[in-house]
């Protein structure tokens, strides 16, 4: 049966408004509070490096539960059942807690400004000009990109004007981040950390009220989908046929757990920016872990509600684009989950939970573009010898032109048809292969400067054009994915994975004919020529690994459970 | 001195939003008592509970970490 849609999902009382308008009052008052605290280019782009491990480790997971990851990920649960959890849990354990307990060392004892900082010093001015570039371009389509979607979101729940939602959460941001810099966006994103939990929590609890806890949830999904496909992590992933993902284990261990989530977590400066702000080294090594417990507990708050949806919704959701009129998308399963539980009041602190979402992502990508513009590219390649001030200026001009790019942006996906699909394409085109590169640098002494180069514009490159070859023929996904019954979301966990091995292959064959850095350039910058400070005197629940430990007994009993 | 010793700390704004959001989902949720919206397990009252608990949470982290004279705050 279907249920008409109406031109709004959801009706806001006073109530709900007064709970929206209080968050614009708090988030832009946070940013006029920490004017007066980012006056140097430290403080603006880095917040002071003064942090605590767990402002910065909430700041790293928040920065990253913007784009579409809540109603995104939410509509994944209810399109691929269980599955969608692997984006959680094998995306989340190894490679935070690898960050944290290996990575972070080097980006914090090289005290580099940016990962894009880090290539140039281990690599030199080429692979930093590649990947600040690169890096610049895809937050901003990321933003534009989040931006359009929540605005879309907001026109089909609550019935706003597109171009009134897209203004005011983009100027906003335009507004706390270019008066508090990072300070602003950490201070925001641990708020809105809050907001996010503490608004989307009721649907899981009283869904799970409703259908009898979990065993009368699988009992559910069973008589509505008339499979148990989708209840299971790894049991279904035995062929690519065997689960509506259309993936294969490998895919996901080594595509995703292994490349995208890798690459991700450790590469991209948008999260990695906070865990440099943090105060010591160990808070900054603490930062990604205390993250991961979160982003694994994620899953009770976006993977359940679209499992829910599927045991309890009196209607069947299609994919966004099918709809037809009456008909609601997989994208606004978890809007219509609030609907059903929250009265006013509730209803509106879970709509600010979207709002702050987005918004959240948005100053992730915004104040990490500032950071890489004015660092990597305008202060070695446009004015070299400025004061610190000037630099601190042009960081607030280019948050603003950031925010402005965003929009622009924004306005040019709507000819878009499938919002996800170029949001993961956007990873696997720049994030895989600096995984690859940033790797080797690290451990890899004898990777040499042009090697790092010419391995990242391959791995980018032959990224680009898989993604092109798949558009101009589908028939080349079964090539790529290794199956002819590949769906989507395996062309992406495959295509990462070739353009991260490309690229480390071309490093290392690169790297065997050129000329290699002198050990004495490489000191704080690679494994075997840095000096990594010993947590040996701490306290053993002090320590990063032990917390990192707990993080692996957390993922083990998961996948046993759900297995 | 360090400036970063007088900036209010995060957890006190987020107290205070916490402890305006409660108070106000909870005084919605007691005005309908007697007419409770039409949402599914409406008996559960869940705004008074959420309520309750956005007033216990965010009143924790403002008294907390409220700004005290004379002292530093971080």
């Amino acid at each position: 049966m279907l249920f008409a849609a109406p031109s709004r999902m959801i009706s806001l009382s006073l109530p709900d408004l007064l709970i929206i308008i209080f968050y614009f009052v708090m988030v832009l008052g946070i940013g006029l509070y920490l004017r007066s605290y980012a006056n140097t280019s430290k403080d603006f782009f880095l917040a002071g490096r003064e942090m605590s491990a767990w402002v910065a480790g909430l700041s790293f997971l928040s920065a990253n539960m913007g784009a579409l990851e809540l109603m995104g990920w939410a509509a994944a649960a209810y399109q691929y059942g269980l599955l969608a959890a692997h984006f959680y849990w094998i995306a989340a354990f190894p490679s935070m807690v690898f960050l944290g307990l290996v990575m972070m060392p080097f980006y914090y004892i090289s005290k580099t400004h940016s990962v894009p900082g880090y290539l140039q010093l281990r690599y030199g001015e080429s692979t930093r000009a590649l990947s600040g570039i690169s890096f610049a371009l895809m937050t901003i389509l990321m933003s534009g990109i989040n931006m359009y979607a929540m605005a879309l979101v907001m026109k089909v729940v609550l019935g706003w004007n597109i171009h009134f939602s897209i203004w005011v959460s983009s100027l906003t941001v335009a507004v706390y981040v270019s008066l508090g810099g990072l300070f602003s966006a950490i201070f925001n994103e641990v708020l809105q950390f809050f907001l996010i939990w503490l608004g989307a929590l009721i649907i899981p609890i009283l869904g799970m009220l409703e259908v009898g806890g979990w065993s009368g949830l699988v009992v559910k999904i069973h008589e509505r989908m008339h499979s148990n496909d989708y209840v299971h992590l790894w049991s279904t992933l035995g062929s690519f046929s065997g689960n509506p993902m259309g993936v294969h284990w490998t895919g996901i261990l080594f595509g995703l757990g292994g490349v995208i989530a890798f690459g991700y977590w450790t590469t991209d400066f948008l999260v990695v920016q906070r865990a440099m702000a943090a105060r010591d080294l160990r808070s900054a090594k603490m930062a990604p872990i205390i993250a991961s417990y979160f982003k694994m507990m994620m899953p009770l708050i976006v993977i359940l509600p679209g499992l829910l949806a599927l045991a309890v919704l009196p209607f069947k959701l299609v994919p966004e684009t099918a709809v037809q009129p009456g008909q609601y998308s997989y994208n606004e399963v978890l809007p219509l989950m609030l609907a059903r539980y929250c009265g006013p009041g509730l209803l509106g602190l879970g709509v600010t939970a979207l709002i702050a979402g987005f918004m959240s992502g948005m100053a992730g990508n915004v104040s990490a573009f500032a950071t890489v513009w004015t660092y990597d590219i305008y202060q070695p390649y446009i004015r070299k010898f400025e004061t610190d001030a000037h630099y601190v200026r042009v960081g607030r001009w280019c948050t603003i032109l950031g925010v402005i790019l965003s929009i622009a942006t924004a306005y040019f996906v709507t000819q878009f048809k499938s919002i996800m699909d170029y949001m993961q394409a956007l990873v696997s085109f720049f994030i895989a292969p600096l995984f690859g590169t940033v790797l080797l640098g690290m451990f890899w002494k004898r990777a040499t400067p042009k090697a790092g180069f010419w391995g990242l514009l391959a791995g980018t490159l032959s990224s680009i054009a898989m993604y092109a070859l798949v558009k101009a023929n589908p028939a080349y996904l079964a090539i790529i994915a290794l199956s002819p019954n590949a769906k989507d979301m395996a062309e992406n966990l495959y295509r990462a994975l070739w353009s991260w091995i490309i690229c480390v292959l071309v490093t290392v064959i690169v790297s065997l004919f050129t000329t290699r850095k002198p050990a004495d350039q490489l000191k704080g910058l690679v494994y075997g020529y840095t000096e990594i400070p010993s947590d040996r005197g701490l306290p053993f629940y002090q320590r990063p690994i032990f917390w990192g430990a707990g993080v692996a007994v957390f993922f083990a009993f998961l996948q046993w459970m759900f297995w | 001195m360090n400036r970063e010793r007088h900036m209010l700390p995060v957890w006190f704004f987020i107290g205070v939003l916490l402890t305006l959001y409660g108070a106000i989902i909870l005084a919605t949720a007691l005005s309908e008592m007697s007419h409770p919206p039409a949402i599914v397990l409406a008996k559960y009252h869940a705004g008074i509970w959420g309520g309750i608990l956005l007033i216990l949470i965010g009143g924790f982290y403002t008294l907390r970490f409220r700004p005290r004279s004379g002292e530093k705050k971080r």
